[in-house]
């Protein structure tokens, strides 16, 4: 089995970026990735994307994408896993180069959320769900995740002011994040008051729905990213759970998530300790908390907690959402799970700028698609080039 | 209009009609090919009482194309008292008079509509269940 390396990372900054058409904004991380990697033509593409079809009516991103970007006749396709499509498209990349097929690969993730606006984008967004028994039933995507965090304040004992410093540190981080939606801090005593999208999740516990793209380069071989120093992938999984919440085993527990970060973990060796920075699924503060806990950072029922005392902080002993999450970064469907993995490799390569984490030699991504029904763990690792 | 895919779910939507697995007994809904549990076809159908209680509820103040018309509303996690959880609406009751363990009961109730000459769908809803209502304090 082949090592691979990140060589190369490119990405815009997330927002509403109204001029810009999907195949436009494609390019725009794709070219720096391309040019920090040295790589002309990649041997395949492989395309994170969720709403296209739905949103701007557009399929086979990969054939579009290839031919938009001067590499027209390369081999290319979507890979799709509703949010979880960004990682998922890392997992089939690093499938193919693994076993020696390419040697070369580039992942972008791209999404237009604003093609459309209103109902017909949480409809489409909501397609991630369970279409016949969940959307039918008029449970969109934030209606899923309250329905989680009522349950789970209820069985755990936990007060709705308690998530607040998920939220509250994912700004934080996002102030010195030139590409970040939003960089304004969120203060702590307004989290409860905040307006209600479904309850009990409000505006400040809900991700927004949001443009971006995001590209990596990948080789097999060795590879560096910044003079001196590699990034190497050194785990990848990607699991499933019952698609639909209320057919799941366990309400209050991300199976999918454990499932992959439990594989991840053991193909690394690596004890949770030494994991230095970790890009999870904040896309609601519930699942910042459920996805602790699936990891093993925390123990069921008690993620919450180490929203508590900075321990989540960019100087604590974990810390997460490290350029904003998905809460303040914000969340490009299908490009979320690019933009971790960006993020996490200029965090291992000193690239981080204000928002490093010092001395981080060990990162975890993980994404989330279907509130949790597929869950895809990446653990990168910084080398040293000697 | 999606007509053959709501067409299809009738026998579920008007009469919550799932399966029992003749292998290992689970009670399963909506019906499926192969048992979650015990991997074998589940084939028996299975009428579901309709009773049962709410394990978890969220009021909905951003709603989805065809349903801003009935926005805000509930939408619930009921537990039915033979097993199985499902995704429905809560109705005849008000928005903040649910709680959890609240003891509900299943009703076929206008789902959405699409447009004014679009095809209307209809399904379960679940309203509490009124003899158990009567118990509370006032």
């Amino acid at each position: 089995m082949n090592e691979v390396f990140i060589t190369g990372t490119g990405q815009t900054a997330v927002g509403e970026h109204w001029e810009t058409s999907l195949r436009h904004l494609a390019w725009q991380a794709i070219e720096p990735a391309l040019q920090a990697a040295k790589v002309e033509k990649p041997d395949a593409i492989f395309v994170g994307n969720m709403l296209a079809a739905g949103i701007s009516q557009q399929q086979n991103l990969g054939a579009l994408l290839a031919d938009f970007c001067g590499l027209r006749g390369t081999e290319a396709v979507t890979v799709e896993a509703a949010g979880a499509s960004g990682g998922a498209a890392m997992r089939q990349a690093l499938l193919a180069l693994r076993s020696g097929e390419i040697s070369t690969a580039l992942v972008v993730g791209v999404e237009k959320t604003t093609d459309k606006v209103g109902a017909d984008v949480t409809a489409a967004v909501a397609a991630g769900a369970d279409s016949d028994w969940e959307l039918a039933q008029g449970a969109t995507a934030p209606a899923i995740a309250a329905l989680i965090m009522r349950r789970y304040m209820h069985e755990h004992g936990v007060q709705l002011q308690q998530f607040a410093g998920f939220p509250v540190n994912a700004h934080a981080n996002a102030r010195t994040n030139v590409d970040a939606m939003f960089r304004h801090a969120l203060d702590e005593l307004r989290y409860a008051q905040a307006a209600m999208i479904a309850s009990p999740v409000n505006m400040f516990d809900s991700a927004p729905d949001a443009d971006g793209a995001a590209a990596l380069v990948l080789a097999t071989g060795a590879g560096e990213l910044q003079p001196g120093l590699s990034v190497r992938v050194a785990a990848s999984s990607l699991a499933t759970d019952a698609l639909a919440v209320h057919d799941r085993r366990d309400v209050l527990a991300f199976a999918a998530a454990k499932l992959s970060a439990d594989r991840a973990l053991q193909q690394t060796g690596l004890a949770h300790d030494q994991i230095d920075v970790a890009e999870l699924y904040d896309r609601f503060s519930v699942y910042a908390a459920l996805s602790l806990e699936a990891c093993g950072f925390a123990r069921r029922g008690e993620g919450w907690q180490l929203a508590r005392n900075g321990a989540i902080g960019r100087a604590g002993r974990l810390p997460i959402s490290t350029f904003g999450g998905l809460k303040a970064r914000g969340n490009p469907g299908g490009a979320t799970g690019v933009y971790q993995l960006v993020e996490v490799a200029r965090q291992l390569a000193s690239m981080a700028g204000e928002n490093q984490v010092a001395g981080a030699k060990w990162g975890l991504a993980q994404c989330l698609g279907s509130s949790g029904g597929t869950a895809v763990t990446h653990i990168l690792q910084g080398v040293e080039s000697s | 209009m999606e007509i053959t895919r709501h067409w299809r779910l009738q026998k579920q939507r008007y009469g919550l009609v799932g399966e029992q697995c003749h292998h290992c007994g689970e009670k399963l809904f909506p019906p499926r090919d192969v048992c979650p549990e015990c991997a074998q076809e589940a084939q028996e159908l299975y009428r579901f009482s309709g009773k049962g209680e709410v394990f978890s509820y969220s009021t909905v103040f951003d709603a989805p194309a065809g349903y801003e018309g009935i926005s805000p509303y509930t939408v619930a996690l009921v537990k039915l008292e033979e097993g199985p959880l499902v995704t429905a609406q809560l109705t005849d009751v008000d928005n903040d008079g649910v709680e959890i363990g609240m003891a509900v009961e299943m009703v076929t109730r206008k789902l959405r509509e699409d447009g004014d000459k679009g095809m209307l769908v209809y399904g379960y809803k679940f309203r509490p269940f009124l003899r158990q209502e009567a118990v509370l304090p006032a």
